[in-house]
């Protein structure tokens, strides 16, 4: 199992607009990681996105290392995005390629560099998401659900050591949520997941409660969720 | 969900499907040029004539054709129009037939090129630059999120235009053309963010 450490690691942002204060987005966390399947929960603008962030380097933290697998994302950023995967809320965004099959063989690209390899690849990825149907439609055409399995897939094909994803069912009906939900606690791999679905990180081995840019319970899924259920009613 | 104008790709086996794309491309190129060159009615009608041959040959279908067109039907109203006053009728057939004939070729181009074999065909095109620097994949890629980005700012565009609609302010540019513009650069950089987190570029 891959191991994640967050050392001293401290994230400020400028405030928008004026010379006012930086306003510090994750104060001094230290964490390891180690669990297969990790849930970050929390309200709106808690931190919980931005701790997700520095796993994969999307943020850089204004102080403190971030280490994935020994490997300083500071330092070794294309090492460590090999390993870590990444989904994000919308998957909009993550669909770079016109159609379902080109935007799963653009993931491929590193590992398979013949086109027709790279295709037949590709095809073998949609089919086992049961995306196979799907492969040359425009990705505009696709349902919300169908997305962000597409996107998912997207990442898992560059057969990432960990997957993070954030809030990936926040945008999906209940039962695109739990389809999705139940993909991402199926993986082999190691899963670190910020979400709002509490039944989500329920299924998982640890769950970190993260508010006003701290982490302020660190547990058992039952009892962190406990927790954030308490201090939000 | 609004699609490309200039049609989406539509696997398929005909003539033009099996064409190299650098042959697509020169074919492309010549036609405009001699559209440009010989500026008079018979050539604008075979030019037309070979889009809509183009086309069909193809399989573009016809609603995928008539949206290509529809993009563009204002400004070439406007530029008939224009020619009509300034010149004559022949002379807004010839210029507007052309502009409709190379957008008909185009649409013939995309719906039998996915973007796939495009990037390759670039990438492999631009190897003999790597010594200067150049980074094919890199141009590739830029030109493939360039096709992706028209039909996702056309709908950024159309979700802006409901919005000001929808709180009355149909008629106040301000509030159609601000929020589009920072959307279609938050996109922009999240497009970005899901490059770099799915590490492409990093070759």
């Amino acid at each position: 199992m891959s191991r994640i450490e967050l050392d001293r690691v401290v994230v400020r942002a400028p405030t928008p607009g004026g010379p006012a204060p930086e306003l510090t987005v994750l104060h001094e966390t230290s964490l390891e990681l180690t669990e297969q399947r990790i849930a970050l929960v929390g309200p709106n603008g808690s931190g919980k996105s931005t701790l997700a962030r520095l796993v994969n380097g999307l943020v850089e933290p204004t102080s403190g290392r971030v280490v994935v697998d020994g490997l300083d994302v500071a330092h070794r950023g294309r090492e460590v995005r090999r390993r870590v995967g990444f989904v994000f809320t919308d998957p909009t965004a993550q669909l770079v390629m016109p159609t379902v099959l080109e935007d799963v063989a653009l993931s491929l690209r590193h590992r398979v560099r013949g086109r027709e390899e790279r295709t037949a690849a590709a095809r073998e990825v949609l089919a086992s998401y049961g995306l196979e149907g799907l492969a040359d439609r425009s990705v505009h055409a696709l349902s919300g659900g169908q997305r962000q399995l597409l996107a998912l897939a997207g990442v898992l094909a560059t057969e990432p050591a960990i997957l993070v994803a954030d809030e990936p069912t926040t945008l999906l009906d209940l039962r695109n949520a739990r389809r999705i939900g139940d993909l991402l606690l199926g993986l082999p791999q190691q899963l670190v997941v910020a979400t709002h679905d509490l039944d989500l990180a329920l299924r998982c081995e640890r769950a970190l409660l993260v508010d006003g840019g701290r982490v302020v319970a660190d547990g058992a899924p039952a009892e962190v969720v406990a927790s954030y259920r308490a201090g939000a009613l | 969900m609004t699609a490309s104008p200039l049609g989406d790709y539509q696997p398929g086996t005909s003539a033009l499907h099996r064409l190299p794309v650098g042959a697509k491309l020169l074919g492309l190129l010549a036609l405009s040029a001699l559209g440009v060159a010989l500026r008079s009615v018979p050539t604008t009608a075979a030019l037309l004539v070979l889009g809509v041959a183009a086309c069909a040959v193809a399989g573009v279908r016809l609603r995928g054709a008539a949206r290509a067109l529809r993009g563009v039907a204002i400004g070439l109203a406007l530029l008939a129009a224009y020619q009509t006053w300034q010149a004559d009728g022949e002379r807004a057939f010839v210029v507007t037939g052309s502009l409709v004939a190379m957008v008909l070729w185009a649409t013939a181009f995309t719906t039998t090129t996915s973007i796939e074999r495009l990037v390759d065909a670039i990438t492999r095109w631009l190897g003999p630059f790597r010594r200067v620097g150049v980074r094919p994949e890199l141009v590739a890629l830029a030109f493939s999120l360039l096709v992706r980005g028209i039909p996702l700012t056309l709908e950024i565009a159309a979700e802006t235009r409901d919005a000001a609609r929808a709180r009355g302010l149909e008629r106040n540019p301000r509030a159609y053309l601000t929020p589009l513009v920072i959307r279609v650069v938050a996109h922009a950089r999240a497009t970005g963010e899901a490059l770099h987190a799915r590490g492409v570029g990093d070759d």
